[in-house]
């Protein structure tokens, strides 16, 4: 074993990198929470991100448009959501659960084609003068777009849901349709949207995966990071800068464990994969245990079902 | 002709099997209160949402300012200068004041602005408020007031006003027509929505009368009795109920020291209650909402456990026991939510006469349910109680509120109790199936039974308790006799002025 | 514009046709499917559905093949219909499947190579007791700390994947299989095997719990005060609290039983038609379960024929695969689309749909 061989700085900026995916689907699913509304169909949609976006990027050869092919993907996935749940008014953990169940599936046809093939590679964006800081430079300001679109994307979802109009009004639809309902608002359509962010950033989440992560496309790759990521949200208490927080943490787990398993570490492989599952689970408890729904944050139309009577 | 501010015309909406407005014509003057008169079920909560573009009309036109006035959505209603104060449902308990007035805005000024604007006119009309409070942690009428600012920020022409003193104190009651009448000489009209014949008398310039969606009458309610529009109001004379003097029994339930937290975020926590009720007693207990009712309820039913001795029935503490082995030595509970709570609504009736009756009329041995005798069970009290409804195998969802409530009061006082807690009996219920529960309430005293009766309703206590408390942020006044109570005296009760001294 | 409005009581008709019509949508759409896969989709459709059961060619082996597939669907979707109508979402049933075989395995090779008639039993006890214990921690954590059940056991899934990783690859590896990953056969062994009870009917010990299973839901929902608080939690948690159901009681007992009956799954798939505990013996039953239980509509009859349909699609997809060239995939797919669709009709109970004014609502 030479724990030696790990070396912090690059730990950090693998840990931006394995936590980026992560962090845009918790963002997506944090908006969607938001509105009252539980998805539990992020893995779906990011698996499903996952192959668009690998096979639109292998077939233009450029990986900007696979990110946006993955986006739509997700977001035309969660569309299955949103009218099943918005419209004809189903259960949302059934229909979060099909979505995933369903993800997979189609991700895996759609893959047939891609397992083995190599994607075109995502430049890396080096920021002027920053990337040329001693040790900060390269391990902050030296990734490629997604890590920096992602990292900008909290703080607009933080900023949106504070002070803005927009965020106020996702807020109130969360906290009560029946009120906003009365006010005017058109619950159903903001939620659509709502939903449907979250399909895309939980897509671009899927793509960056498998195209810069990985990369490679693998049958059923997400392995639970759309659950992780659900989890994360909670973990959160429904606030953007803590979804960063947690994603990081997350990410910082799963490279320590993989550089343990490369340092050789007298451990079995398995109980090392495990880990991150298992600090997860460990998270929720503690966040779980210390208050109530509100206390935490917890959107309190959360997974209820809105049908406008009368 | 100019004076008119709103005038419609023929009104119709009608829903599958209802008709919830036929025919609707009436017209409100600038600068006046109008009443708007009717029973639960009358059409008026229908009315009011087509006036505020949440249900469009099938018939019939309105005209706002001799203009065309056909709002898509509340919106339109509020850009053309109507504003609605609600009975329930259009706060958000998580957000601020300031965040609940601008919602209700269309274009709101930023948030600092906007709070300095709540607090000019907070004063200006005698409702202070604080814009950065959680609206959760309000109490029911300080709710109301974020209702009404939001509204009088938009500079509204015509404020409809849904059953606005229900959760008003009668000091309240007193601040809030201070503020309609300053209203009132702005130019301000107000459609005031009401069942309580005195306010409207108190308030009211004119009165429009509906009764099953239709337009019965439109009077002057400042000549006009109050009984005679009650009579109006529901067609036909009320039966007034009858109490039995007689002499109280032994005390059957006490309360020592209670105090529980409540399940809730923004609920609120009894603080050391102390009650006696004796057999044949009933104990009112008003109380605005929100003041703890819900919680005493739940203490009192099992739902939530306290000390064994902070309860206790004819001398055994029970205050550590469930819901369960309360029934089983005859403490019964009917709770406010008809649906939801004390009815499961998709379950048919049967089942849910099981769902309290299953302990006391035996429908289960070792846990096997007998349905035949659950049926039965559910039969008597949709026969003893006239609960109007096909048959048992209907869900609970599919009755109006009233035989609701007939079925889930019969259904506890057919188990003959020893102790009944009711909370909100003939809440949305119309007079006549509310005068019966009240009966059959007063019957089952005279048989002994000790009642506490949780009400807001205060004529409803007045009209039926022997002795009278009032909840307040969770305490409980001392007990008093209702004869020779006073009208102040019980708001003095209700603002907690009782806890204070 | 079309709208809905909500029916007075749900339809009795419809909640009986909708799974029908599901299905029926659910092959329009994948006969679409299989057509943009270059497949004659009436030709496809016949192969899944059609063929297993009633060609000459395949139904000899086909048929046997669906009570085996359904035993363990029927099993485990059974225990979380339970949980599901209670509103306690155990997701997780895949790991507490794992950890079942596990468990049950375990206790079978450490007696190797012992005879007793004994061993078969305790392996059953141990299976379910796996299962058992895996449930309860999602269940505990949910009691003690209020954490989210559905979280927490779909994450043991991947927990329990990487302890079955371990088993096969070391603690419970053939000591005598030349190094080759995997566990020794248990059902080559007839202490530890679960054998075709009557042969070439595909009926096995599992399948036969299947239907105690089956029969024993059906009494206690609908004859037993249990199954009475269990559908009153899921219709109406306060009035269930008002009624006097304790919720821990219930979040233990629905998650405990799902968790067991999913172990006892386990169990008789890997000491029967899987045969040993290798690093993939598990086929994803503990999800397509969760179809099952919903297609079923969380009723126990339904969830038996529910169960045999899900197995039909698992073998008429292999025989498809192996005689068209469908991919494997595209079954997964049609599955997911039955419970979209299911869920979709489900509508129809409780609304009714109009056309025509009444607006936008």
């Amino acid at each position: 074993m030479d724990l030696s061989a790990i070396n912090p700085l690059v730990l950090i900026t693998t840990l931006m990198i394995a936590a980026t995916p992560i962090l845009l689907a918790a963002l997506g699913e944090l908006v969607v929470e938001k509105s009252g509304v539980l998805n539990l169909g992020v893995e779906g949609m990011m698996i499903t991100g996952a192959i668009c976006g690998f096979a639109i990027a292998v077939e233009t050869g450029n990986p900007a448009i696979g990110m946006l092919a993955a986006m739509v993907g997700g977001a035309m996935l969660s569309l299955i959501f949103a009218f099943l749940t918005q419209i004809l008014l189903a259960n949302q953990v059934a229909t979060g659960l099909a979505l995933t169940l369903f993800g997979l599936g189609l991700s895996s046809l759609l893959g047939q084609g891609y397992v083995g093939v190599k994607p075109p590679s995502t430049p890396k964006i080096e920021i002027p003068l920053l990337a040329d800081l001693p040790i900060v430079g390269p391990v902050l300001f030296q990734h490629d777009m997604v890590v920096y679109f992602s990292i900008f994307m909290v703080v607009v979802i933080w900023a949106t849901l504070k002070y803005s109009r927009l965020g106020l009004v996702l807020r109130a639809v969360g906290e009560s349709h029946d009120a906003a309902h009365a006010l005017g608002y058109k619950v159903v359509r903001i939620r659509i949207m709502a939903i449907m962010f979250g399909g895309a950033m939980a897509g671009l989440g899927g793509a960056y995966l498998s195209l810069v992560r990985v990369p490679q496309w693998v049958d059923g790759m997400t392995a639970g990071a759309g659950w992780i990521a659900l989890a994360i949200v909670v973990f959160a208490s429904w606030r953007a800068g803590r979804v960063l927080l947690g994603a990081y943490l997350f990410g910082g787990v799963t490279i320590l464990q993989l550089n343990l398993q490369a340092a050789g570490v007298n451990l079995p492989v398995e109980y090392l994969s495990m880990s991150p599952y298992l600090i997860t689970i460990l998270v929720l408890v503690i966040m779980s245990a210390k208050g109530g729904r509100a206390a935490l944050g917890a959107p309190a139309a959360l997974g209820r079902v809105f049908h406008a009577s009368s | 002709m100019s004076d008119l501010l709103l005038d419609i015309k023929g009104l119709t909406k009608a829903y599958p099997g209802v008709v919830a407005n036929d025919d609707v014509s009436f017209s409100i003057q600038k600068g006046e209160v109008h009443a708007l008169l009717g029973e639960n079920g009358a059409g008026k909560s229908t009315l009011v949402k087509m006036i505020y573009g949440l249900v469009r009309p099938d018939k019939g036109d309105m005209q706002l300012k001799a203009a065309t006035f056909a709002p898509q959505e509340p919106r339109a209603a509020r850009a053309s200068g109507v504003a609605m104060v609600f009975q329930h449902f259009s706060l958000f308990d998580a957000l601020n004041v300031a965040e609940n007035i601008a919602l209700g805005m269309e274009n709101p000024p930023k948030q600092r602005e906007l709070a300095k604007r709540i607090t000019e006119v907070s004063q200006a009309y005698g409702l202070p408020l604080d814009p950065t409070r959680m609206v959760g942690d309000l109490s029911a009428g300080e709710r109301q007031r974020v209702e009404i600012i939001r509204c009088l920020l938009q500079d509204p022409s015509l404020l409809i006003m849904d059953e606005p003193t229900s959760v008003l104190t009668p000091q309240e009651v007193e601040v809030l027509f201070k503020t309609l009448r300053k209203l009132r000489e702005e130019g301000t009209s107000i459609l005031y929505i009401s069942h309580k014949l005195e306010e409207i008398r108190a308030i009211c310039d004119a009165a429009t009368i509906l009764r099953r969606g239709k337009v019965v009458a439109t009077s002057d309610p400042k000549t006009a009795s109050a009984r005679e529009l009650a009579e109006l109001m529901v067609g036909s004379t009320l039966h007034q109920p009858e109490r039995a003097t007689q002499e109280l029994g032994d005390v059957m339930l006490e309360v020592n020291d209670l105090s529980t937290a409540s399940a809730s975020p923004f609920g609120t926590s009894l603080k050391s209650i102390n009650l006696k009720v004796r057999k044949g007693e009933v104990l009112g207990v008003g109380g605005v909402a929100g003041n703890g009712q819900d919680e005493l309820l739940a203490a009192l039913s099992g739902e939530s456990l306290s000390s064994a001795n902070s309860v206790i029935i004819d001398g055994n503490p029970i205050g550590n026991l469930g819901p369960n082995d309360r029934r089983h030595i005859g403490v019964l509970s009917a709770p406010e939510e008809r649906l939801g709570h004390a009815a499961a609504p998709d379950m048919s009736l049967t089942e849910n006469a099981l769902l309290t009756g299953s302990k006391r009329e035996n429908l289960a041995e070792n846990g096997f349910i007998n349905w035949g005798k659950t049926r039965e069970f559910a039969e008597k009290i949709i026969s003893d109680f006239d609960v109007r409804t096909p048959g048992p195998s209907h869900v609970a969802r599919s009755l109006s509120g009233g035989n609701l409530q007939k079925f889930v009061i019969g259904r506890e006082i057919l188990q003959r109790p020893e102790v009944l807690v009711v909370n909100q009996p003939t809440w949305g219920v119309d007079a006549a199936a509310a005068a019966d529960i009240r009966q059959a309430l007063l019957d089952l005293a005279a048989a002994g039974t000790a009642l506490v009766v949780i009400s807001q309703d205060l004529d409803e206590l007045m009209e039926i308790s022997t002795n009278f408390a009032a909840l307040h942020h969770g305490h409980l006044s001392e007990t008093r006799p209702c004869k020779g109570l006073t009208v102040d005296e019980i708001g003095l009760m209700l603002g907690g002025a009782d806890a204070a001294a | 514009m079309i709208h809905l409005e909500k029916r007075a009581e749900p339809s009795k008709t419809w909640t009986a046709f909708t799974p029908v019509l599901a299905v029926i949508l659910t092959m329009i759409a994948g006969g679409l499917m299989f057509a943009a896969l270059g497949k004659d989709p009436f030709e496809a459709l016949r192969t899944i559905f059609y063929d297993p059961l009633f060609s000459e060619q395949f139904s000899a082996y086909s048929r046997p093949q669906l009570l085996v597939k359904a035993g363990p669907l029927i099993l485990i979707a059974i225990g979380l219909s339970l949980g599901f109508r209670a509103g306690i979402w155990n997701i997780g049933a895949e790991g507490q499947y794992i950890i079942g075989a596990i468990c049950g395995a375990a206790v079978g090779l450490a007696l190797y190579p012992s005879q007793s008639w004994l061993i078969y039993p305790v392996m059953i006890l141990a299976g379910a007791f796996g299962g058992w214990a895996w449930a309860m921690i999602p269940a505990i954590l949910k009691t003690r700390f209020n954490t989210n059940e559905i979280l927490v056991s779909l994450l043991l899934v991947y927990v329990a994947e990487q302890l079955l990783a371990s088993m096969a690859l070391s603690t419970l590896r053939n000591p005598e299989g030349n190094g080759f990953p995997g566990s020794r056969n248990l059902s080559q062994h007839w202490a530890t095997s679960n054998p075709e009870l009557i042969s070439g009917t595909g009926m096995h010990i599992g399948v036969l719990f299947g239907f105690i299973a089956v029969i024993m839901a059906y009494i206690m929902l609908n004859k037993h005060m249990l199954g009475f608080q269990i559908r009153l939690t899921g219709e109406s948690p306060r009035a269930a609290q008002f009624a006097g159901v304790n919720p821990t009681r219930l979040i233990l007992i629905c998650l405990g039983t799902s968790g067991a009956l999913a172990g006892l799954a386990g169990l008789f798939e890997v000491s029967g038609p899987a045969g040993q505990v290798s690093i993939d013996f598990n086929v994803g039953y503990g999800f397509t379960a969760i179809i099952v239980a919903f297609l079923g509509r969380l009723h126990p009859v339904g969830i038996l024929l529910a169960g045999l349909l899900m197995a039909l699609t698992y073998i008429g997809g292999e025989l498809a695969q192996f005689m068209l060239g469908l991919p494997g995939a595209s079954i997964q797919a049609f599955q997911g689309m039955l419970l979209f669709f299911l869920l979709g009709v489900d509508v129809l109970t409780n609304f009714r749909i109009r056309i025509g004014h009444g607006g936008k609502k």
